[in-house]
């Protein structure tokens, strides 16, 4: 790590400017609330002792305004690239240095990059996950000690005409480490901004006439609380040249708190879609008219010519909303969706699919959009040096970090091994399960034999064959490969398993805790293993036979000891929303 | 009989804006209220509903197809600025909850460069014109507008927030005169007056409406565009006439004189009058004519003569005809997307 501090006459001279700054804030405020104390009115002794009550509320007023910004200024960060090559604004958001800012600064910084922070100090920083879609990159400032972060708040609940400001390095001036605030009003929320000619599309943000210029990309947007409401990226332009013009565009700290733990798995990101169009009618309503059969909505029961009511418990009156609310959620997510038709109202839960195909993303990474290069880019502060030998860092097609990706994978699976640890048991495993309806279940799973007992017959997997053309027992969606790769998994771990990475983590409907993803591939079929965050066990297994077709979902719960091994003995087994088997483990034989 | 009684009620509204005006302009600024937290989100959303995004001709060669406005009655009219954009067969008018309205143009005034739209929607809030406020330099300002075109759908317009800054008259009269008002304009520091801001309301911290926001504006000299507004007080009389009727001027002479101007006399060749309303756009002008020396250009659409408004050749031919040779003819054109006011005579 290297720290590069500032000499101390130039940290005082930053002070002496923010003080300087302040005090013409002071005097505007003065001079704005000078005339509403003193029109029409004498200069009496009475007056005065209520100017001087006014004097002393402005200055309280000032005193606190300062006081909170003050305090959000210590987890700003100025980005710059190496060899001073674009660079931007960020901010902190834990004490382990993970920081949020734009993937369009990000992007032509490379892997790594430089980060000034206002106590002095200059850390080298490494790309974690990037969202090319909702520009949103995610890095990591590499620091001994804790770092000051910013509190997030509910971006929801920012209202029109609030005041807010800006924190950053606009034109890239906080070469002294000191970053630049900028005051203004809310102008708008829940602004939808349409992509321009790229991937990038600002959905749900924030609109502000605090100056949003060239560098504060990436930069924190706070409310008068001094919680994180955005993330500042975007601005209207267009003939006045790259200057500020009273528009500035944050994306809401809500939808970064959503792809959050996407963005930690040091992955390239992906936003979501519904598989359906939808369009304001003239009644107002927001009617379906366009639906994919394929898609998990039409699975679902959503057809043309329903009406879209509420869409992620959030009220829908315009087509806008809805594209609005679509808008920040990452790829693979669940959402409750409530639509009419005939007048009855129906919720279903819906899993989005993703908005780009793998190489898209690929493809905006490695092109993507131009470097931001404000005018009168100045060079790094003296010296600054690349570094030579990246930590934390490992190239993978596919991924913006394949180191972060490990280390979760690693993170999830050493937790789960740490509860029940299956390695060295031995090859063939034995269940009987009492299912809903009291008959017996029985599952042989072997590597090399896989069979079952069930109320309808005997099933048996030819493991020579493709895995999704065995989706027995019928009915089930496959719980028969579902449970020899529930074995598989544990047995052999995640290296072994296959292709196999971490996803991140995500809410689920049915569930308290966030979830813990595997991917993987087994064959030609794909799996999703759900870790609970707050246990570490297994709680649910998704099987995709392919993206068209429902999954075999067994949710596992009721962790017991059995046969030295901590076992789930609750089994649920849902295919096409209905309920295949609920079955209780009543014996686990582990053989030769 | 209707007729009378329409006349009468618009007199009678209009009496009694003005009455309104004189005795709200007495309590000046002493009557604005801040809210306690510092925040204008009451004001906002007590405002937001009353403001139009509008959409009309335009979306080509870097011209906007849309501009802002204001609900100024129960009965649906809107106040909004006088450009192309209102030059199209179907104008909409949508509201901050996304519903949209055809509005037709009620009237406007070139000199004041506004315009007077109307929807068939009652019971909207509007924006009582005899509950103005007088504006001082120094005051704490907002600015709703749909600039950009930011606020599609149903998302409600945009507010910024500045001061006035100076209440002066503009002097942007090099060549062509890019702006005809002539009047009082308020200064803003703020952004306020981008692409699509134009027509947008400026009110006070309390809510008060002062003015409405000019078209984008930029000294070609410094590169610097001013952001301005209108003052609410300036156009009392111009949006009375809009509304009762009268915006049209009493011509000058009520006798035709006997050396009576003419479109040959000038120098002026327009399209040939074959329909029953030919708009009088100019087909070409004769070499060494006042129409030439005057700047009078092929193309460009003949709007107003001395003031009063013509739609059609005919029109043109009949309003020339009141006035005598001797006189001075002012001529409003339309060129491009640019107004410009033209003096011809005869030397």
């Amino acid at each position: 790590m290297r720290f590069l501090k500032p000499d101390k006459t130039s940290t005082t001279k930053c002070r002496l400017r923010l003080r300087a700054v302040w005090g013409c804030r002071l005097l505007t405020i003065a001079i704005c609330l000078t005339p509403l104390a003193l029109s029409g009115q004498e200069n009496t002794p009475q007056t005065r002792s209520k100017q001087d009550d006014l004097d002393k509320l402005v200055y309280k007023a000032e005193q606190e305004r300062i006081r909170i910004v003050q305090s959000t200024l210590k987890s700003a960060i100025s980005i710059f690239g190496p060899g001073g090559n674009g660079g931007g604004s960020g901010v902190v958001i834990s004490a382990d240095g993970y920081a949020i800012t734009n993937f369009h600064v990000t992007q032509p910084c490379g892997t790594h990059m430089k980060c000034s922070m206002p106590n002095g100090k200059l850390y080298d920083a490494v790309i974690v996950g990037v969202d090319p879609t909702g520009d949103v990159a995610l890095i990591k400032l590499f620091s001994e000690e804790p770092l000051p972060f910013a509190k997030l708040a509910d971006s929801n609940e920012v209202e029109v005409g609030q005041w807010c400001f800006a924190v950053g390095n606009p034109f890239l001036l906080a070469t002294d480490f000191q970053p630049t605030v900028t005051y203004g009003l809310v102008s708008g929320v829940h602004r939808y901004q349409y992509p321009s000619g790229t991937l990038l599309e600002y959905t749900d943000c924030i609109q502000v006439d605090a100056s949003i210029n060239p560098g504060n990309s990436g930069g924190p947007l706070y409310n008068m609380k001094g919680e994180l409401i955005g993330i500042n990226g975007r601005g209207s332009f267009e003939k006045r040249g790259r200057v500020n013009v009273g528009v500035g565009y944050a994306i809401s700290i809500n939808q970064v708190k959503n792809f959050l733990d996407y963005l930690k798995s040091g992955r390239i990101v992906d936003h979501a879609t519904l598989g359906a169009q939808v369009f304001s009618d003239a009644d107002g309503q927001v009617v379906v008219n366009n639906i994919l059969s394929t898609s998990d909505a039409y699975r679902r029961g959503l057809r043309y010519g329903d009406e879209i009511v509420f869409f992620a418990d959030r009220p829908i009156h315009h087509a806008n909303d809805f594209k609005n609310v679509l808008g920040i959620y990452p790829k693979g997510w669940r959402v409750p969706l409530t639509f009419r038709r005939e007048g009855v109202l129906n919720t279903i839960q819906v899993r989005l699919a993703g908005v780009h195909r793998p190489a898209e993303l690929l493809n905006a990474v490695e092109k993507g959009a131009p470097a931001q290069r404000p005018p009168g880019q100045k060079k790094l502060p003296k010296n600054h040096k690349v570094v030579s030998n990246p930590k934390e860092y490992e190239q993978k097609k596919g991924y913006a970090n394949y180191y972060f990706n490990e280390l979760h994978r690693k993170r999830v699976w050493d937790r789960f091994v740490k509860v029940t640890d299956w390695k060295k048991t031995e090859a063939t495993w034995q269940l009987k399960f009492t299912d809903q309806n009291s008959s017996t279940v029985e599952l042989g799973l072997n590597e090399n034999q896989v069979g079952g007992l069930f109320p309808l017959g005997p099933e048996l997997l030819d493991l020579s064959k493709d895995l999704d053309q065995q989706l027995v027992p019928l009915g089930s969606g496959g719980l028969l490969v579902a449970a020899h790769l529930w074995k598989h998994l544990l047995q052999e771990g995640p290296e072994k398993f296959g292709e196999l990475y971490y996803l991140g983590a995500m809410p689920l409907p049915t569930m308290q805790n966030k979830q813990e993803v595997f991917v993987a591939v087994h064959d030609v079929v794909e799996c999703r293993f759900y870790f609970d965050s707050e246990t570490g066990l297994l709680s649910l297994l998704e099987l995709y036979p392919d993206e068209m077709t429902d999954p075999c979902e067994i949710y596992f719960t009721n962790y017991q000891v059995q046969e030295g091994m901590k076992v789930p003995v609750h089994w649920r087994v849902i295919w096409s929303d209905f309920e295949f088997s609920n079955m209780q483990l009543k014996e686990l034989k582990i053989t030769k | 009989m209707k007729d009378l009684m329409t006349n009468i009620m618009n007199l009678t509204w209009l009496l009694l804006v003005l009455l309104g005006c004189t005795t709200f302009s007495n309590s000046g600024i002493a009557h604005q209220r801040y809210p306690a937290d510092g925040s204008f989100t009451k004001v906002v959303q007590k405002i937001q509903p009353k403001i139009i995004k509008i959409y009309g001709a335009g979306g080509f060669r870097g011209l906007e197809s849309y501009q802002s406005g204001f609900l100024i009655s129960n009965e649906g009219h809107i106040l909004t600025s006088w450009s192309y954009v209102l030059d199209s067969d179907i104008v909409l008018a949508v509201l901050d909850d996304g519903k949209k309205y055809p509005a037709t143009l009620v009237g406007m005034d070139p000199q004041y460069e506004i315009a007077i739209l109307k929807i068939d929607v009652t019971e909207l809030p509007f924006f009582d014109l005899s509950q103005t406020l007088e504006s001082e330099v120094g005051m704490k300002v907002l600015a709703f507008s749909n600039l950009y075109g930011i606020a599609v759908g149903n998302e409600a317009s945009s507010v910024l927030h500045g001061y006035i800054c100076a209440k002066t008259k503009l002097t942007v009269r090099q060549g062509s005169r890019k702006i005809n008002y002539d009047g009082e304009v308020l200064v803003l520091d703020a952004m306020s007056n981008n692409p699509g801001a134009a027509g947008g309301a400026l009110v006070s911290g309390s809510g008060d409406l002062l003015g409405i926001l000019g078209k984008e504006l930029k000294n070609d000299l410094t590169g610097t565009w001013i952001n301005y507004a209108i003052p609410i007080a300036e156009l009392e009389g111009v949006v009375g006439d809009i509304l009762s009727g009268n915006e049209r001027v009493a011509r000058a002479e009520t006798i035709k004189p006997k050396q009576a101007m003419s479109t040959q006399f000038l120098g002026i060749v327009t399209l040939p009058n074959i329909l029953s309303k030919t708009p009088p756009f100019v087909d070409h002008v004769l070499d060494k004519s006042p129409a030439k020396e005057g700047g009078l250009m092929a193309d460009d659409l003949i709007l107003f003569v001395n003031k009063r408004r013509i739609t059609s050749c005919d029109d043109l031919d009949e309003e020339l005809s009141f006035i005598d040779q001797e006189d001075i003819v002012t001529l409003l054109v339309q060129r491009g997307e640019k107004l410009m006011t033209l003096d011809l005579e005869i030397e």
